[in-house]
Parts: structure tokens; sequence; C-alpha cells
């Protein structure tokens, strides 16, 4: 499951929805993989301005990756000034979001602490039915 | 229907069944269709939505400069869908959805509300789907339709709308085996009337190929 993936993920529980607790989930014993894929710069531009800077950084944290910038970067520094091409800003995004993967662990919400189980690079968010 | 609870009732006569049928179904379902396909390219890039039910995922590839977050109750199908980059595919059910409210773009949902048994949660599925959606976002709901006279199974208006529909799966050196799995058959007008009884408000609808479909949006509060 890609990084990308957890700026849309919260808790599952209906009870936990209201509560900022519930976003982002925070990764446990989680193992890390990376996996190549192509890079596609005009989808990271896009997609920069919907990602929960703060939630980003929180999680980069706990997964014990890079510190990122304290503000999201701006979107002239995603290409280089001179030739146009990809900056490393903008790799640098594409690796973490797009190439960053959870391959095994579990997502804990902050709110009720409930944990969903990752395996085989899949998250599963069904309950048991006595948390529905 | 059955004294059982409609939760236990579709985890035999659908999940069951789907994560049994997962490889062979997953074969059989590889072209988009058209509606859909047309509705997910038009979508300005960035876009980002949920595939609600993606099964195998085969829409997940459609328009590469969106991102969807595909899910399912089949961890069959999941395993299917998750080869399709720049998506994800996450196991979850359409009544608890993991889910930000109000944060999505766009959702699908194709031949799953049909799934579930009761009216109430057929209401409850779609407004579920509409809750994750900004006030600007569309979902594209699919359901099968009770008025498919053209079709090899023949339903018409008169018929029971809720049934067993048997999926023949054949393996080698295995024989065969029949599957059933159950399907709320939607005749004219009732999809628009869950949407309006979920809160939201119909953009469009029409009929393609034995499917009832509808554009929907979150209602504005009056
Ligand atoms: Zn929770």
């Amino acid at each position: 499951m890609k990084i990308l993936t957890l700026n849309f993920l919260c808790c599952a529980r209906k009870t936990c929805k209201s509560s900022p607790a519930s976003f982002p989930l925070h990764p446990k014993e989680a193992s890390l993989e990376q996996i190549e894929t192509d890079i596609n710069a005009l989808f990271i531009k896009n997609i920069l301005p919907r990602l929960d800077w703060e939630a980003m950084k929180t999680l980069t944290i706990e997964l014990g990756l890079p510190a990122l910038p304290t503000e999201p970067p701006s979107p002239e520094a995603l290409e280089d000034p001179d030739s146009g091409e990809p900056s490393q800003t903008l790799k640098d995004l594409h690796q973490l979001l797009m190439e960053t993967s959870i391959e095994s662990g579990a997502l804990r919400c902050g709110n009720c602490d409930h944990e969903y189980a990752v395996k085989e690079g899949i998250a599963n968010f069904l309950l048991p039915s006595h948390m529905v | 229907m059955s004294t059982k609870g409609p939760n236990a009732y579709e985890e035999q006569h659908v999940h069951s069944v789907y994560e049994e049928i997962a490889p062979h179904f997953s074969s059989t379902r590889y072209k988009p269709w058209p509606i859909i396909e047309s509705y997910l390219k038009d979508l300005p890039p960035g876009s980002i939505g949920l595939d609600v039910g993606c099964g195998n995922g085969k829409y997940l590839a459609v328009n590469k400069e969106i991102f969807i977050v595909g899910s399912d109750r089949s961890s069959n199908l999941i395993s299917i869908a998750s080869q399709h980059h720049p998506n994800s595919a996450i196991v979850a059910d359409i009544l608890s959805l993991p889910h930000q409210p109000s944060n999505f773009d766009f959702a699908i949902s194709i031949a799953v509300i049909h799934h579930l048994s009761t009216p109430a949660r057929r209401i409850e599925a779609v407004t579920s789907i509409l809750e994750c959606l900004k006030p600007t976002g569309t979902a594209l709901l699919y359901v099968w339709a009770l008025e498919q006279e053209s079709s090899r199974r023949g339903w018409s208006e008169g018929d029971d709308q809720d049934v067993m529909v048997p999926w023949v799966m054949r393996k080698k050196g295995e024989g065969e085996r029949t599957f059933q799995r159950y399907y709320h058959l939607y005749r004219k007008g009732e999809l628009e009337g869950d949407v309006v009884s979920a809160g939201g408000e119909v953009v469009e609808s029409g009929y393609e190929k034995d499917n009832w479909w509808v554009i929907a949006k979150r209602g504005s509060p009056s």
C-alpha cells in the first residue's frame, strides 16, 4: 500500500469519523518496500495540493523516513527552471508517495485504537460485527 | 428472506461466493463499459476518487491522470485489483468505508448495490458513498435491471426482484461447480428513489444494456 493512499484513509468506524484523531491512521510495525514505478510529473503536480501536509509529516516521522520540509513545496520547485525537467524535489515526492509502500504491519486509529492489518501490501478494513 | 439477518445472508450468498469464484470471475471481467469509461476519462487530471466494490479493478486503469482508491469485500479480488498502477486497492465494506467524509471528487460503484439484501441497506450504501463526496463531487452508480427482456435471462417487469443467479465454474479435472449469488433487480426509477432517500440529488440517469445507472451528488441542505 502506497504512502499516497494513507492520505485518503481514516478509521472505518462511524463513531470515529467525526474525530480528527481518526486521521491519519498510524502505521505500526510497518515493513516498507520500494516498488519502482514510472514517474508521471504532471500527476505528482496535480496531487500535491490534495495532500494533507501535516499528516504527511506525521507519517514520515512514524515510518522513520527522511523528514519533510515544514511547508509543502511550491509548484515552481517541482521543475528545473532551465530545462523544465522534473526537479529533485519532484523525484523525491514520487519516490515517497508512489514507490514507498507498506508491505506488512498494521494501521492504528488514534481515536479508538483499533488496528487494521496490512498483509502482502493490502490493508484490511473489515470490522468485527460488534464494532460496526 | 432469512432468519439470520441480512449480514449473515450476504456473507453466505454474496461475499463467500465472490471469494471462491474470484480468479474465474476476474478472467471474464476485463472490458470497461462505455458510459463508465467516458465518465472516468472526462474527470479533470488530479481528481481523487473511490471505486466502491471494485472487484478485479478493471476501472482502476482507465485514466492514469486521476487517483482512485478501490475497495472490495473480497480479498481474493483485491489481490488482483492491486496490480493496477497508479491506483490503490483495499479490503473494506461498503457500509463501513475507511474514508474521510466530504473529501472526494468522484466515486463509482458498479454492480454492487444490488447485492445488498434489504431496502434499508441499499439506501445506506448510497448514503455511505455520497458522504465521501465533496459538495461538488459526483458518483456514478450502476445496478442490474429487472427489465432485461433481451438478455438470455429474460427477466421482465412482472418478475420477482429478489433472485439467486447461478455462476457456473468449470475447472479441469474437477468438473462443474455452481454458485448462487443474491441479487436485487432494480425496476425503472427505483435507483433514483434510493438516491433521493439517501439525501442525494440525481444529476443524470439512464439504462444501458440490462443495467440502470445514475450520476448523483449530495443534496443541498434545506
Ligand atoms: Zn477508530
